[in-house]
């Protein structure tokens, strides 16, 4: 046993030291040197080893055992003692593993334990690239199946009996889509997979992409053998490098392995994939426009029909799916469409991935059973606002989407449950807000993107949103007037109404969302001439309120041009010739003092 | 050059590879002047309307130069709501430049971009290769000096 | 590929996790998304990295993985001792890092302060069917 062991490592914790000032270096030293192992035993130096703060420790190594020096006295003998007892593998571990009564169990954090995953099932526990990892968790299993032992119209009617639909937020239902792709005779067919995820806020494909590769290309695979294809793409979006890796090694990994290229399983199915980093154009998300872009031209969406089902990449029969549809596919195919239906809501089969931000204690990703209410993702498994802050709104759908207030948290969120209310759940991104958002300037943030994503092929949407993006200008530096809400809204309509594809059809939605719930803040930013959440700079005055103000001198601290000076006990000036109106001091007064 | 003759060379007769030979002539190049694009154009016997219509269309690519490293400002809903717009306005006046132009070393250029989905970190800024997450704009100059 | 051949590949991985798990190996996952890595997980792997091979410790395995769901802890770490639930930590930097590798994963004493929870989540089992 004593040839095992190649380096004692002790501790140099100066808590150690200063509980027992032994100096172990030295005490080794003379040990081994008397043992005779000098020169075949190494010494390292190492922080505190197990937090024992009760003298010093040390660790035989490669091993690992971990031995206490408690006194100086018959050192020799009792490191003689140590080697002798590494032999009996149970004896010298200081450190039983404690109970560990201070550490909560994942069932109990509201956080993990709410979650159902049936998409994010791999999630930080497997290393995406090796493929070995994934068989092991039943990967690749599913397309084995598919291929042994179902016709085409079995994995279609199984995907159709799952009550699947599309993830990417339009809702379509997946097995109806396969079905149609199937029924057109023109070949060849193609699978494309939908990774470009543009919303802001929405990174949950990104995630899937990144972590469990090959669940995606199995579900493609699959897609393609239902519909008669050969050859599949990813469409990723250049933003995400590290998906990109991800994906090419899967697809290597999986050539290699016989899951793809000729000949697949010995079944005598071909198919392959290849991956087409996208240039950067959120319209290039619809699904027509992700087609010309694939073909090398501009990504502008046409007018359907055809469906792409019929005419699609190339003028041939086309299925895309998103990435998070595609990640379901295998689970469906194992565990039956039946089991997944019974999952979810009645007309939302199955689960969602929603990636939760803003304002919000717990950020992250959450699958939840479809139909789950907003309170519960947000204040149960977001842990509630962050901060002393109170919850304001929140965002859904991305620009496509709208905001909803307190009075809609108990919704379940499904396809269709939160259209009524002027939101939609779309990809799934959900950004949280609090009382320090203004919501006129949220509503400005999303139109502009819309401008500057615009493709530029319809009038309503090229044109239209940029004259809705100036009347919203006006507004938030202090030149509104009272007809310009309802200006607003006629504009938004008309853009919602006329506009040629989805993107352009949805783009007023924040628009729209916010002038209902939010009409007040409208208002007092154009008959009052403010911003209730101090954001909108032209519309501060930049004064300290002195009923408010607590005399407590943290503005003046944080101001970097000396613009406020205070002394003690007094409500602080603000010498407004000097502010550059950086509202640094605004956000530091937790009295709101300062507006 | 020759390298993009290369790249040219080996995309010129697949359908639709237009946009990846764009990606890797750019990789290339850093930007891609119109004086490139015409070249292009003439070598993979399409119009230059159309390397040009792809070219302004997608945000990928850049027809002014660029600098070796590219600040990249996450503009996401996510890094909105935490203040990536004075990110962007206090990196403009730390590096001495605005949108579109690089520093007279060439080093440095900025960028607002789209989200790069790393919205758990908001705000965002990418520097060349590197992320930075959770930046407080209070203090957004030190990244300049770490990166 | 024949069913025995996956099969064979799914048993083979189980079965080598086993022995390590016999044979005392510790695994730490770091979780490098995107996210973690933004956070600070390439300092989290380097520290660890770094500790092994100083210390030439050849009963860690040292994994990358994916995210793990929780991005405002990132950067996270797993660490699996055997005959330990397996302990998710946060917020890391290569200092604490290395208190967990000390503490936790040589010496078997979890670090409470740093730990997020216990266990694993439960993800989707395969349902039989017919």
């Amino acid at each position: 046993m004593i040839s095992s062991v190649s380096k004692i490592a002790y501790c140099a914790s100066r808590k150690c030291k200063f509980r027992k000032p032994i100096d172990v270096r030295s005490l080794l030293e003379r040990a081994l040197d008397e043992l005779g192992y000098r020169g075949r035993i190494g010494l390292v130096e190492t922080d505190c080893l197990i937090s024992c703060f009760q003298g010093p420790s040390i660790m035989f190594l490669p091993g690992g055992k971990v031995f206490q020096v408690l006194s100086e006295e018959h050192f020799t003998e009792t490191l003689k003692g140590f080697f002798a007892s590494l032999q009996h593998p149970t004896s010298p571990l200081l450190s039983e593993p404690r109970t560990e009564k201070e550490i909560p169990g994942i069932e109990h954090l509201d956080f993990f334990a709410k979650q159902k995953l049936i998409v994010l099932r791999n999630r930080g526990h497997i290393d995406a690239e090796a493929i070995e990892e994934y068989i092991a968790h039943d990967g690749y299993l599913a397309l084995y199946k598919t291929l042994t032992a179902m016709t085409p119209e079995a994995v279609i009617g199984e995907v159709k009996l799952s009550g699947l639909r599309g993830r990417g937020g339009a809702g379509f239902p997946t097995g109806t889509k396969w079905e149609e792709a199937r029924k057109y005779g023109a070949f060849p067919k193609y699978v494309i997979c939908n990774g470009d995820e543009g919303d802001p806020g929405a990174f949950m494909d990104r995630s899937v992409m990144e972590s469990d590769p090959h669940a995606v290309l199995e579900g493609m695979i699959v897609c393609g053998y239902a519909i008669g294809a050969r050859q599949g793409h990813i469409y990723v979006r250049a933003e995400y490098p590290l998906a990109l890796r991800m994906l090419r090694t899967a697809i290597d990994r999986a050539r290699e392995k016989g899951f793809l290229g000729r000949n697949i399983l010995g079944t005598g199915f071909d198919f392959d994939i290849d991956i087409y980093p996208g240039a950067g154009a959120f319209v290039c998300g619809e699904s027509t426009a992700l087609m010309y872009s694939i073909e090398g031209k501009r990504g502008m969406p046409r007018i359907k029909p055809p469906r792409s089902t019929e005419s699609g990449l190339w003028g041939k029969p086309t299925c895309l799916n998103n990435v998070e549809t595609f990640a379901n596919v295998a689970q469906i195919i194992l565990n039956g469409g039946q089991w997944f239906r019974s999952i979810g809501t009645q007309d939302s089969a199955g689960t969602k991935v929603f990636s939760l931000t803003g304002a919000v204690k717990n950020v992250g990703l959450v699958e939840v059973p479809m139909g789950t209410d907003l309170r519960t993702i947000i204040f149960e498994i977001g842990g509630g606002i962050r901060g002393n802050a109170r919850f304001k709104a929140v965002q859904l759908g991305g620009p496509s989407g709208g905001c909803l207030t307190d009075e809609h948290l108990h919704l379940p969120v499904t396809f269709d449950s939160l259209q009524d209310a002027g939101a939609m759940m779309g990809s799934g991104g959900i950004v949280v807000m609090d009382d320090t958002n203004c919501m006129v300037d949220v509503a400005r943030f999303f139109t502009q993107f819309c401008v500057d994503e615009s493709c530029g092929k319809c009038v309503p949407c090229r044109v239209g949103l940029r004259v809705m993006l100036g009347t919203l200008e006006k507004i938030i530096v202090g030149q509104g007037e009272p007809s310009d809400l309802e200006l607003l809204e006629r504009q938004a309509n008309h853009i919602a109404s006329t506009s040629h594809c989805g993107l352009g059809q949805a783009a007023p939605n924040p628009v729209l969302s916010t002038l209902r719930y939010f009409h007040d803040e409208y208002v007092a930013h154009i008959r009052e001439k403010r911003c209730p959440a101090l954001v909108c700079v032209d519309l501060l005055r930049f004064e300290v309120d002195a009923e408010s103000c607590k005399r407590c001198g943290l503005c003046s601290k944080v101001c970097p041009v000396d613009a406020i000076t205070w002394q003690k006990k007094e409500v602080a000036v603000l010498h407004r010739e000097k502010c550059i109106r950086c509202k640094s001091c605004i956000r530091a007064c937790k009295f709101k003092a300062i507006h | 050059m020759a390298k993009v003759d290369a790249v040219i060379e080996a995309y010129r007769k697949v359908p639709g590879a237009l946009l990846i030979a764009l990606e890797k002539t750019q990789d290339i190049t850093l930007y891609l002047p119109v004086d490139l694009q015409r070249y292009i154009a003439s070598k993979m016997d399409i119009p230059p309307s159309k390397v040009s219509g792809v070219v302004t269309f997608y945000s990928y690519f850049s027809t002014v130069p660029r600098g070796r490293r590219v600040v990249k400002v996450c503009s996401g809903t996510a890094c909105y709501v935490k203040r990536s717009g004075e990110i962007l306005d206090r990196l403009k006046q730390k590096i001495g430049v605005g949108e579109g132009e690089v520093t007279a070393d060439g080093e440095y250029s900025i960028e607002e971009v789209r989200c790069l989905g790393a919205c758990g970190l908001a705000p965002v800024v990418v520097i060349g290769e590197e992320t930075f997450g959770l930046i407080d704009p209070e203090h957004v100059e030190e990244i300049i000096e770490k990166a | 590929m024949t069913i025995k051949e996956l099969s064979k590949i799914k048993e083979t991985y189980i079965d080598e996790r086993k022995k390590e798990l016999e044979e005392g190996v510790a695994t730490v996952d770091v979780h490098m998304g995107t996210c973690g890595i933004a956070a600070g997980g390439r300092n989290v792997f380097s520290a660890l990295q770094g500790e092994i091979e100083r210390l030439g410790v050849e009963n860690v395995k040292l994994r990358v993985t994916g995210c793990a769901g929780l991005c405002s802890m990132e950067p996270m770490i797993t660490v699996h001792l055997p005959g330990q639930a397996p302990v998710k930590y946060g917020k890391l930097d290569a200092a604490k890092t290395r208190e967990i590798f000390y503490s936790h994963v040589l010496g078997g004493h979890p670090k409470a302060e740093y730990a997020i929870g216990q266990g694993l989540e439960k993800p989707q089992k395969r349902v039989e069917i017919e």
